[in-house]
This record gives C-alpha cells, sequence and structure tokens, in this order.
C-alpha cells in the first residue's frame, strides 16, 4: 500500500492498518507530534482507531526542544 | 543621513511603512536564548529598528557555538564571554540606536515573572522544554504573544501562540519528548536555524506592526534535508481544558519553581543552581581551590571556571554552576559539592 507522509509517497507494509502502527513503524512513537490525516487534525486517542487507506495523506509533524 | 536612511527599504516595504516603522521603535521584544536561534533573532530585530531588546541567556561562548551563533567571534571563546554580552557588544556595532538589555540569568520563573510583562512579545530560542513552557504559561498569565522556535540536524518547526486565540504549547504537546535526539547527537546544520528565525522574525514583525491578520496561524516544520514543508492548521487543538491557555493554572510555573538541575541540551553538561538569589563569592572559591596543584583556574568578571579530572566547572554570579563533562545529575552533583560547595 502507498501513502503520502509529508508529501513524498511511502510504501507501507500490508500490517500497517491504522495511524498508531504507522507511528511505530516510523518509530515516531517517543515523539511529541501532531498528526494530519487526510487534512484533519487527529487528536492522539484517535490514532489508533483510525485506519489508513492506499493514497492517504498524512503530514507528520514532531516538537524538538534544540536551538 | 545614516540614520535617517537606514530603515528606508523596509519602510518601502508597504505592510510596514513608515507607522510600522515607529510602532518597532516603541516596542520592546525579549529573545529568551541566545544560541543559534537567537543570535540570528537578536540581528535581524536589531537591523530592523526594534527600539528595545532584552537578551537572556545561562550560557558562555565556547568553539563548537561558531559554526552557526552568528554574533560571536573567536576572540569570545578565549574570553569565555557569556553570550549575551558579547550579542549586546556586536549588536551595538550594528545598531547604535537601540536600547539593548543583557541578562546573564538562567530563565526560570522569577526572573521572566519579573522581565516579561514589560515586553510586547517574547521570542523563544531557547535549548530546552523546560524553560518554553515557563515562556508558555508566562506569556498566558501576562497575556503576550510567543513565538515557538526550534532546530534540530536538518528540521525546523515554529509556531506562534496568541494567548486567548491560539493553542498554547501545553495543548498541543502530549508529553516532553527524551529520544535523545538534540543539538549534540545528531548535530545541527545553519540553515535549519535560519529558516527558523525567518518565520519567527515574520511573524514578530507582523505582531509588532500591528498586522496580526496576516499572522500564519498554521504550525509549520519543514525538513530542509529531505526537501520537506510542513503546514498544519492547528486551531482544533485549543483545549478549553488546558491548565495553561483555558483554566489559568498555569502549572509550569509552579513545577519548575522546584528544579534545581538540568541537563543541557546538546551539551555533555549538566546545570546545577542554587536556591533563590544567592550571590557566589568568586575570591572564596578561588582561594579554596588554588590550594589543590591540580585544577586549572580561568576567570573573568562574570563567571570562574576550573578544570578537575575529566569534568570542566563553570561558577556564574547569579549562583548557577556548569559541569561539563557528564550528563549524570548525580555525578555532577558530586563534582559540585567536592569543589563548589
Ligand atoms: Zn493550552
Amino acid at each position: 500500500m502507498e501513502i503520502i507522509v509529508n508529501g513524498d509517497p511511502l510504501e507501507v507494509s500490508e500490517g500497517i492498518t491504522n495511524i498508531e502502527e504507522l507511528i511505530q513503524e516510523l518509530r515516531l512513537e517517543k515523539k511529541s507530534l501532531i498528526v494530519e490525516h487526510n487534512q484533519t487534525i487527529l487528536k492522539k486517542e484517535k490514532h489508533k482507531d483510525t485506519a489508513i487507506s492506499e493514497g492517504d495523506r498524512l503530514e507528520i509533524v514532531h516538537f524538538v526542544g534544540g536551538g | 543621513m545614516l540614520v535617517n536612511n537606514r530603515y528606508h527599504r523596509q519602510m518601502l516595504f508597504d505592510p510596514i511603512g513608515e507607522t510600522g516603522q515607529k510602532r518597532l521603535q516603541e516596542s520592546h521584544v525579549v529573545i529568551v536564548g541566545v544560541g543559534a536561534l537567537g543570535s540570528s533573532s537578536a540581528e535581524m530585530l536589531a537591523r530592523a529598528g526594534v527600539g528595545t531588546l532584552t537578551l537572556i541567556d545561562r550560557d558562555y561562548v565556547e568553539e563548537t557555538n561558531l559554526q552557526r551563533q552568528q554574533l560571536f567571534s573567536e576572540e569570545d571563546v578565549r574570553m569565555q564571554t557569556p553570550k549575551v554580552i558579547a550579542a549586546k557588544k556586536r549588536l551595538e556595532e550594528i545598531n547604535h540606536l537601540i536600547t539593548i538589555y543583557a541578562e546573564v540569568i538562567d530563565a526560570g520563573v522569577d526572573e521572566l515573572e519579573a522581565i516579561a510583562p514589560e515586553a510586547n512579545l517574547v521570542i523563544d530560542a531557547t535549548d530546552n522544554f523546560d524553560t518554553r513552557l515557563i515562556i508558555n504559561d508566562i506569556c498566558q498569565k501576562h497575556h503576550k504573544p510567543w513565538i515557538y522556535g526550534a532546530c534540530v540536524a536538518s528540521y525546523g518547526v515554529t509556531f506562534t501562540v496568541l494567548p486567548g486565540e491560539t493553542p498554547c504549547l501545553h495543548c498541543m504537546m502530549d508529553h516532553i519528548p527524551s529520544d535523545g535526539a538534540t543539538c549534540d547527537s545528531v548535530g545541527i546544520i545553519s540553515p535549519a536555524v535560519q529558516m527558523v528565525v525567518s518565520y519567527q522574525v515574520t511573524e514578530a514583525l507582523k505582531i509588532l506592526t500591528g498586522n496580526l491578520d496576516t499572522l500564519s496561524g498554521k504550525l509549520i516544520a519543514f525538513d530542509l534535508w529531505k526537501n520537506q514543508q510542513m503546514e498544519l492548521q492547528v486551531a482544533s487543538l485549543k483545549d478549553d481544558t488546558c491548565p495553561s491557555c483555558s483554566k489559568k493554572q498555569y502549572p509550569h510555573l509552579t513545577y519548575q519553581a522546584q528544579l534545581k538541575t538540568a541537563v543541557l541540551c546538546g551539551r555533555n553538561t549538566v546545570q546545577i543552581r542554587t536556591n533563590g538569589k544567592k550571590v557566589m563569592h568568586f575570591e572564596e572559591i578561588k582561594k579554596h581551590l588554588e590550594r589543590n596543584q591540580q585544577i586549572k583556574l580561568f576567570s573573568n568578571p562574570y563567571l570562574l571556571s576550573f578544570e578537575i579530572d575529566k569534568y570542566r566547572v563553570v561558577v556564574f554570579g547569579d549562583g548557577r554552576t556548569l559541569i561539563h563533562g557528564t550528563k549524570n545529575v548525580q555525578e555532577a552533583k558530586k563534582v559540585y559539592y567536592q569543589y563548589v560547595g
């Protein structure tokens, strides 16, 4: 399945079905992040219940502390 | 002649104009942190003619700063000049018409309480979330806009917080990340710094000149190396149960008041703060340390530093001590009690 993450195509395995699993796959689970799924901002509690399908567009922004 | 012409090109820019320029001259901006982000912001705002700048930083200039912290020189490294002192000197060479206050302090609750209420705007240029959350709550309490900015590697992120309008940092962050991605572990390139500052200063100019309708309202992030640019409309994240921006409980002002040690981002360093506004007596400490032949001592009017074993210890006049050479708080405390007391 191919989705778009931050403007770039990303091939994800069939085992990845929801946003929470995708975040783990991308190793972002320890970061504090904001996810936009098909132009809707998702609260963290919705990550598990939000399914991913072919062609979905995701924007993922994480907070960093450096400066 | 120089005085009359210096802001001409900026005044030609229609949204600023003569009125906007006058507003900038009457403005006071506080910049918290004068490392990479803070140096760049300060230089842009000084050149733009913001009438008063207050610079706050706890640190002094080191060699590894020179790659990206644009206000500092090799001489500042040799002299271990506090960053705000070096920055003020350079900025006064750039624009003698503005007033610059340099504060060699750690931006804690008390310090920001004393400074932020007088400002029109606070620019975040710190290197840690503890200080950012204090800024967040202080600015909510005193109803001041502040502009979050941060970067690591080739990635940067920024957001303008307007009390009463936008979500605050507490609304947006579900936890304080501790993933080990710091300037120390994954580095930082200068263009990422400059990009964050470009957004921050543009937003600052809009706020200071009264062009609030053109503020982005978005959480903006980018990765320059990966050629990625993200802009998220985050208004829906404003949480009407948020203790910082809705309930007015300001949790980060109480929590932080108890914090005494901090591991510094990008450095193999622990900072230790003493209670309240204790003043360090350099001469006493020096006398004590000079007895130990193994200790190499250095001092200037602002700080005292010495090396022992694998550690380098720097004591500041306001009661703070940096222990370089460890990330372990307990180890740092041991060194502190051994040599500073
Ligand atoms: Zn909030």
